[in-house]
């Protein structure tokens, strides 16, 4: 593990930090009163101004993946610090029974863990109270064995939400299930999907006012992409909101301000595909939303287009590789943005949109901190979805940038690839400069802490056949370490200066979330199973546990009932980046895993499949 | 008797080359749907006669060559990739969860596998299932070695790369079996 920091002195940069520190020394939020728990006194990172956010008032639980609206996975217990984390130590664990990718968020509720795993969707309670965390309950939803095989990336689930005394998820097959906190009895249970025309369920849901949000997986079967909106008492479906096809479709009506005339018109969903095609298209939902109440509205990004093969799909594609502002009541949207028009090489929209407040130009804005697959952070006014800037965290070849004017993402033509043509060094991969793993914020310093892949890759463009609840991809690819050879990256992000405060290179991809503390700890998971703890200024390696299979879940932290700080990670490898161990997939063949197996044909010797569940805390 | 002899391989290479390469406009399958296919090596008490239906295509470049083109046609490969697997489990190696004999493997794309593996009966015609038999058990070479293409017909071919086809080696030393895949 290396640290290299990018904090070079720019004259004009140094000059404009200056005069946003006089403007922003007002402006900065502190980090509310944390009950019981006295923490160092916040320092600014190096006296610049820096990105804040909205806190809640802290209570100690974790009670959805991103644990706040605004999803900053930011924690304000400070018993764990950057000076006792080297203290810590597994307090207890908890085995799953399945041994598929864990990328889910367990939660804390009312001194009870809920742990949801991935198919077959177990739902495990375990009673905090007690010594060693017995089990008091567990659901089994029986979820249609069939939908593994239309699953794209191994049968993960990134985790239930705790709303109103129920327990809300979904299931590879489509359903949507509310249970009793309490008891585990099922309260409701809707069916979304179908697993039939390719259609899975991956993704947490995210509950705002009365209102459970999930959205679909399946971009490389040729799923047409919906946000639903379920009534959290009942689980009737009130709105849909489809990614493609007809205004009415997509819910675009006369609210719908695109802030950039490129994205004004009728029935773009439409127009921008050949013929049908948008009812193929892709455009899933499959990632994170966030909710701003103050603007009530939520913000989402939708996944490619398909087939990944261009050639097939002449257009802008809209609004696949979209970020969405929605009203949650009705589903109306209010402002989008293509992140990626046309896209070329899988890169989705659906990565996290952090809420921030953030010094720009002299102002604050309420801005969307969004880290893309195509590579950029993107600073977003959320108000209307104005590109503040858009600035790259990963080696890029693929494009040149993005034109703050018209918010045109600049393509480089000799990376497009068509039909029997095969295009090298394609940076970032398919998977992103960063795919679905989480990032965090903290406040005290304000960074956000971006987990993500050093990856690039060569494509061969093929002819894509669809056949329904089959895959509808046309493409070769074939991944590898991009510059440096590393594979992985943990990016400190400034979104104040728009640039990299320094990074740490790790041998795998990053494909774990991370956690920010009030302990100014910054949390994460590596692949070959290393849990570790950062200092989260300077990134420096504070502690590290070594579990029993690799990393790939959204590490969490609370209180317990003994009032003691406790940190839980999930440990078993899977996921896109982990399918060569969880599917024992053939590395000889380097299309294996759409690509993804040639970039990592070593890791079988490095860990091995698992599904535990570890707990630390302070002796 | 030498020249006899040299005469006889020389016809005798030149009727294995005919079926080789026998290609046929209209083709009329031998058995439409193996019957009886069992996917497991366990019997209770007296093992029957278990002579599984043989595939005609198995030593036909042609036929392979189809197989090759048709599993990309009806998306095998978008699941189970150039052999290597994703969605679905590797075929080039030497793991069969249900059975590497050609009416087993016809069996499966037909039935379809409970754990994911989809149902094609009525959507790929007969012939075509077979020479798709023939293709996935080239992949890992259990059909003759006359039959297969020299090289793999996509971008994992390049300069110095080995032919992947009839790889016989274990891929690594670290990989438990498989065993809950479909």
């Amino acid at each position: 593990m290396t640290i290299r920091s990018s904090m070079q002195c720019r004259p004009r940069r140094v000059l404009a930090s200056v005069m946003l520190l006089l403007l922003a020394a007002c402006t900065r939020e502190d980090v509310p009163g944390r009950a019981n728990e006295p923490a160092k006194p916040a320092t600014p990172a190096g006296g610049a101004p820096r990105a804040s956010a909205v806190l809640d008032p802290e209570d100690g639980q974790w009670t959805r993946p991103a644990k706040s609206l605004s999803a900053i996975r930011y924690s304000q217990l400070a018993e764990i610090t950057a000076d006792n984390v080297k203290n810590l130590r597994p307090a207890w664990s908890f085995s799953t029974s399945v041994l598929r990718g864990h990328e889910e968020a367990p939660l804390v509720v009312n001194n009870t863990m809920y742990i949801l795993t991935p198919f077959p969707n177990l739902l495990y309670a375990l009673d905090l109270t007690k010594s060693g965390a017995p089990m008091k309950w567990m659901y089994n939803p029986k979820p249609q064995s069939e939908a593994q095989g239309v699953a794209c990336c191994d049968v993960v689930n990134r985790g239930p939400v705790f709303a109103n005394g129920m327990i809300v998820f979904t299931t590879l097959d489509n359903h949507v299930i509310a249970v009793d906190a309490a008891t585990g009895t099922e309260r409701w249970n809707t069916k979304v999907g179908e697993i039939n025309v390719g259609e899975t369920m991956t993704m947490a849901p995210l509950v705002v006012k009365n209102l459970v949000l999930v959205g679909n997986s399946g971009g490389e079967m040729g799923v047409r992409g919906w946000l639903k909106a379920l009534d959290l008492g009942s689980g009737a479906v009130r709105w849909t909101a489809y990614s493609t096809g007809p205004d009415s479709d997509v819910l675009i009506g006369p609210r719908f301000k695109p802030f950039y005339p490129s994205h004004r018109g009728k029935d773009l969903g439409v127009s921008t595909w050949p013929g049908t095609q948008w009812k193929i298209g892709g455009g899933t939902v499959w990632g994170w939303i966030s909710y701003d109440p103050a603007l009530n509205l939520v913000f989402y990004g939708t996944a490619n287009p398909g087939p990944w093969n261009p050639d097939q799909r002449p257009g802008d594609n809209k609004w696949t590789s979209t970020m969405f502002a929605r009203d949650p009541d009705t589903g109306e949207a209010v402002w989008a943005y293509q992140m990626s028009p046309h896209d070329l090489h899988d890169y989705d929209g659906v990565n996290e949109s952090l809420l921030l407040d953030v010094p720009w130009k002299g102002q604050t804005r309420k801005v969307l901190l969004h880290p893309d697959r195509n590579g950029y952070v993107y600073l977003m006014d959320r108000t209307t979805g104005e590109v503040l800037s858009a600035e790259p965290f990963v080696h890029i070849t693929t494009t040149h940038g993005v034109d703050l004017k018209s918010g045109a993402l600049q393509y480089e033509p000799s990376k497009a690839g068509h039909v029997g043509e095969v295009v090298r060094d394609i940076c970032p991969a398919s998977p992103g400069g960063k795919d679905w793993q989480p990032s965090s914020f903290s406040p005290r310093t304000g960074f956000v802490y971006l987990p993500h892949q050093n990856l690039c890759q060569d494509a061969e463009g093929l002819e894509a056949n669809y056949i329904a609840g089959t895959p509808y991809v046309g493409m070769n690819v074939r991944m590898m370490a991009g510059p440096g050879g590393h594979r992985g990256e943990l990016t400190a992000w400034d979104p104040a200066a728009a640039r990299a405060a320094w990074k740490i290179t790790e041998d795998l991809p990053v494909w774990s979330g991370t956690l920010a503390t009030a302990g100014d700890v910054v949390f994460y998971g590596t692949m070959d199973g290393w849990f570790k703890a950062i200092d989260a200024r300077t990134g420096t390696e504070l502690w590290k546990y070594k579990t029993g299979s690799g990393i790939i879940g959204q590490p969490i932290t609370y209180r317990g009932p003994d009032g003691k700080q406790y940190v839980a990670i999930m440990s078993g490898v899977g996921g896109w980046a982990g399918g060569i161990v969880a599917g024992n997939l053939d590395p000889r063949d380097s299309s294996a895993a759409l690509g993804f197996a040639a970039a990592m044909k070593d890791l079988p010797s490095k860990t091995t499949k698992g599904g535990t569940l570890y707990v630390f805390a302070l002796p | 008797m030498r020249r006899v002899a040299c005469l006889a391989l020389v016809v005798a290479a030149s009727v294995g080359g005919c079926r080789r390469e026998e290609r046929r406009f209209r083709e009329s399958p031998p058995a439409t749907t193996p019957s009886a296919v069992r996917i497991s090596s366990l019997q209770p008490g007296t093992v029957a006669d278990t002579t599984p239906a043989s595939n005609p295509y198995e030593a036909s470049a042609y036929a392979q060559s189809e197989g090759q083109r048709l599993f990309g046609w009806y998306n095998c490969a978008g699941c189970h990739a150039n052999g290597g697997g994703g969605m679905g489990p590797a075929l080039m190696d030497d793991e069969w969860i249900y059975g590497s004999a050609p009416d087993q493997i016809y069996s499966t794309i037909v039935q379809g596998r409970p754990n994911g593996m989809p149902s094609f009966a009525g959507k790929i015609p007969s012939p075509q299932i077979w020479q798709i038999v023939t293709y996935v058990r080239s992949l890992s070479g259990l059909t003759p070695m006359t039959g297969r293409s020299a090289r793999a017909e996509h971008m994992n071919f390049y300069q110095g790369a080995q032919s992947m086809q009839g790889a016989q080696k274990p891929k690594h030393a670290f990989r438990p079996p498989a065993s809950e895949f479909p």
